[in-house]
């Protein structure tokens, strides 16, 4: 097994570098630069800027360089944002996110589970419709709905909570729910449907005939099963709540990564969206195989060795 | 695990148990939590841009002059100046209080020094050029000329004199954009680019940085070396960055914030509903207008321009289709600008829509065109507003019988295309002014000025007007001659101005000191919070 978790992380850097080489040059290719502004600088003004950020450089030097700083760590500087580097602003953006989409993901996880299993022990009765019908909506729900509308009627109708803003818990309530709702109904599905085919396969059959207790057969044996499905989803899910939600965060004012990619991308930053693909990327790759090991551990059919 | 199950378990009795969780900070300071349109790009004023970071410079940086709360220059580091009778030389006597966040004393080198900065090529300032008027800047921006020749000397520590390539009568104007803001020397070479950082950063504004979150706030408290500090009634400022205006709006109407720098247009009529007194509208130093192409046989006539310009409905246009984000336009330059006082306005500005349609019919008449038998073109670049504002036209022009079609074109072909003598009628276009002059208005229609001059009218009384103006050091004369000028404008009507552009805040009843003014400037030191 661990030689395994070795060679998946080894298998990294060359995908971690195809990915920042298209990166590098797809954003490129977009029209415009970072000194674009509404209204043209002067050509000889232009100039000194260009000069001081090496993009007088032919391309490929530029990549080379990029390459270089990269593989120490250096993110290179934000162009929309000079008085920090890219890495910097990760930095103190990083862990807003980790924050606000670990605690969301953990709230989903138990109440998604929770309610899909009880979905699934209580099927075809209103306990059952009840969840798949909430978790209809949930689903169907975009977010840019819910968070303006729990803003408006948590922040400025009843006055409970801030209508947005960062740095004390209440901060945090409104947005996490809006990032937990539509988690918690997916999840619920998945495990509704997977308990329910658990509960019918002939190892949680067998559990049964040995006379084991219900909650042994349903809580180890069927739940066990029935939580692949969404251990599978969990992992790109995870890497994508983990570094933040550009529509929670504008719309909260919370100063995460997730607006970065979209700020980046529309002040054609090249390093901060660089940094972002670098940052997600890592993300995605450690997460998948976290999700890859769960699932040899909790399914004896799956061996990597 | 465990922890973040607490927390979560925590979190969600706290969605659903109401009552008492209000964020409310006791501190028995006052605390401005002020929305601001987007995060500067940087707080090294040399390489700043924007609206949004010159609101954040304006409180961290003090000038040798100021705006006042009415936008009005007033001496700020500098207590007094002279300038000498050619209007080259400005000899400024700086205040013997002003201090820096750290207790320093204000110099005249750190003025050089910071003007000698903007312009090296290697700082590259987007706004240089601002400041060309200074004697050298251009050629030391071009890289042609040392630093040591730019026209600003320190003659001691409170005096700096600053000379000119030119007479500059909106100088004192220039002076107060945030390219003419100082840099304390000594830490600008200390931390090299990361003087920008808090704890590194020194300033000699009313304010000093304290913290700077991206996407969450900037933290500004007051500096106690501020030679005004005992006029400072606000102890600290947050500058919270609003991408989405309706987020502004809502932790406004939640009384998060006490005000908001722009207006989510769509809910307009929402904020005039509900927020009364506290959402303002005021002119700004900007104007929307149709350029006439008068060399045109069907439009040569001042007179038939002057009809069409009767027959345009403003009121209809501003508060219908642009649903009162702009203002009704009399005259180009729009008033409340500096250098002026009172505006030369059209003569039917206070006449009924329905007089005018009778006296424009009538012009037409005498100008010799029988009704239905002009028929224009009018053409604008994308743009919903502008879609609506030239269908309206269209009806409007329809009312004293003249035909219209109406032409759509993409952004960057549209400008370039008037820029090189395009074959049009009418177009629309807008003018955002740089500073509050109107010569930064007026000099579009100089014959000469083939970039901007998209009407191509060519006026030997109005260039030599604006000749005589740039000429003119004495402001007050200078004005007279510049209003006769936009008097000359207005008469011959090249160009139909339709509607100025206006600024759209939104300001708590509890804060006191917010003046609306036409270069949309608010500095935190000249307000206060009611508790």
């Amino acid at each position: 097994m661990f030689a395994y978790v070795l060679r998946r992380f080894a298998g990294a850097v060359p995908t971690l570098f195809i990915i920042v080489t298209i990166a590098f040059f797809m954003i490129r290719l977009a029209p415009g630069g970072p000194f674009d502004l509404e209204r043209p600088l002067d050509p000889l003004i232009m100039k000194n800027l260009e000069r001081a950020y090496n993009f007088d450089k032919p391309l490929w030097q530029q990549y080379l360089i990029y390459l270089g700083n990269l593989a120490q760590g250096d993110l290179g500087p934000s162009f929309t944002r000079r008085d920090f580097s890219v890495v910097d602003l990760f930095r103190t953006g990083l862990p807003v996110s980790i924050q606000l989409g670990g605690i969301a993901l953990s709230i989903a996880l138990v109440v998604g589970v929770f309610l899909g299993a009880l979905a699934a022990l209580r099927q075809n009765t209103w306990v059952d419709y009840m969840v798949v019908g909430t978790a209809t909506f949930g689903i169907t729900i975009p977010t840019f709905v819910i968070a303006p509308v729990f803003s408006l009627f948590f922040g400025v109708m009843m006055g409970w909570l801030p209508a947005g803003g960062w740095g004390t818990w209440q901060h945090m309530v409104l947005p996490i729910a809006t990032l937990a709702l539509p988690q918690i109904a997916i999840i619920a599905r998945l495990t509704r449907g997977a308990t329910i085919e658990a509960l019918r396969s002939n190892h949680v059959r067998t559990a049964r005939a040995y006379g084991l207790p219900s909650y042994v057969v349903v809580g180890v044996h069927a739940l066990r099963a029935a939580i692949l499905p969404v251990v599978s989803y969990l992992g790109p899910t995870a890497a994508a709540l983990l570094t933040g939600s550009v529509v929670v965060e504008t719309i909260f004012g919370i100063p995460g990564i997730g607006r970065y990619f979209v700020q980046g991308a529309l002040g054609r930053d090249y390093t901060l969206v660089m940094g972002t693909v670098v940052v997600i990327a890592c993300f995605v790759i450690v997460f998948n195989l976290i999700v890859d090991v769960l699932y040899a551990w909790l399914d004896p059919r799956v061996r990597y060795d | 695990m465990l922890r973040q199950l607490m927390n979560a378990a925590m979190l969600s009795a706290a969605m659903v148990v109401p009552g008492g969780l209000v964020a409310t900070q006791a501190f028995a300071e006052v605390v401005y939590n002020r929305g601001n349109d987007t995060d500067p790009t940087t707080l090294d004023h040399h390489k700043t841009t924007t609206v949004a970071e010159g609101h954040l410079m304006r409180d961290l940086y003090e000038g040798l002059v100021v705006q006042n709360n009415k936008a009005e220059v007033v001496p700020g580091v500098a207590e007094s100046w002279e300038i000498s009778d050619d209007g080259l030389v400005y000899t400024f006597k700086l205040r013997q209080d002003a201090k820096w966040s750290n207790g320093d004393p204000v110099k005249a080198s750190d003025f050089v020094f910071t003007y000698q900065r903007i312009q090296n090529p290697e700082t590259a300032a987007p706004y240089a050029n601002m400041q060309y008027p200074i004697l050298n800047a251009e050629a030391i921006n071009k890289g042609e000329k040392e630093l040591a020749e730019l026209g600003a000397k320190a003659l001691d520590d409170n005096t700096l004199e600053i000379t000119l390539n030119a007479p500059t009568p909106y100088f004192l104007e220039l002076l107060t954009h945030q390219t003419g803001l100082p840099l304390h020397q000594a830490s600008v070479e200390e931390h090299g680019t990361e003087f920008t950082r808090p704890g590194n950063m020194v300033t000699n504004g009313a304010y000093m940085l304290e913290n700077f979150t991206p996407n969450d706030k900037i933290t500004m408290r007051k500096n106690p070396h501020f030679h005004d500090a005992d006029n400072v009634k606000i102890d600290v400022v947050n500058f919270i960055p609003f991408e989405d205006r309706a987020t502004c709006l809502r932790r406004f109407e939640a009384g998060e914030v006490h005000s908001c720098s722009d207006l989510d247009n769509q809910q307009m009529d929402y904020m005039k509903a509900n927020l009364g007194e506290q959402l303002r509208i005021a002119p700004y130093l900007g104007v929307y207008y149709l350029p006439v192409k008068v060399k045109k046989e069907k439009l040569a006539d001042p007179r038939v321009r002057q009809a069409i310009s009767m027959a345009i409905d403003r009121e209809f246009l501003a508060d219908e289709i642009w649903r009162g984000t702009m203002i009704p336009a009399w005259s180009f330059v729009p008033p409340g600008i500096g250098n002026y006082g009172e505006n030369a306005t059209l003569p039917y500005a206070e006449d009924d829509i329905l007089d005018r349609e009778d006296a424009a019919k009538a012009l037409l008449e005498e100008a010799g065109v029988a009704e239905g038998s002009l028929s224009i073109e009018l053409r604008h670049n994308t743009g919903e507003n502008h879609k609506n504002t030239m269908t309206a036209l269209s009806d409007m022009l329809k009312n004293i019988g003249i035909n219209s079609t109406i032409v759509e074109m993409e952004g960057t072909g549209y400008f370039d295309y008037m820029k090189q003598d395009g074959d049009f009628d009418m177009t629309r276009a807008g003018w955002i002014g740089d500073y509050s002059d109107p010569q930064n208005f007026l000099f579009l229609f100089e014959s000469e000025n083939l970039g901007f001059n998209y009407p191509r009218w060519e006026n030997a009384d109005y260039d030599a007007l604006m000749d005589k103006a740039a000429g003119t050091i004495d402001i007050d004369a200078r004005a007279e001659i510049l209003k006769e000028a936009e008097a000359l404008l207005l008469e011959e009507m090249p160009i139909i101005p339709i509607l100025y552009y206006s600024s759209g805040s939104l300001v708590s009843d509890k804060l006191n000191g917010w003046e609306d003014n036409v270069m949309n400037v608010h500095g935190t030191r000249w307000m206060s919070i009611e508790q």
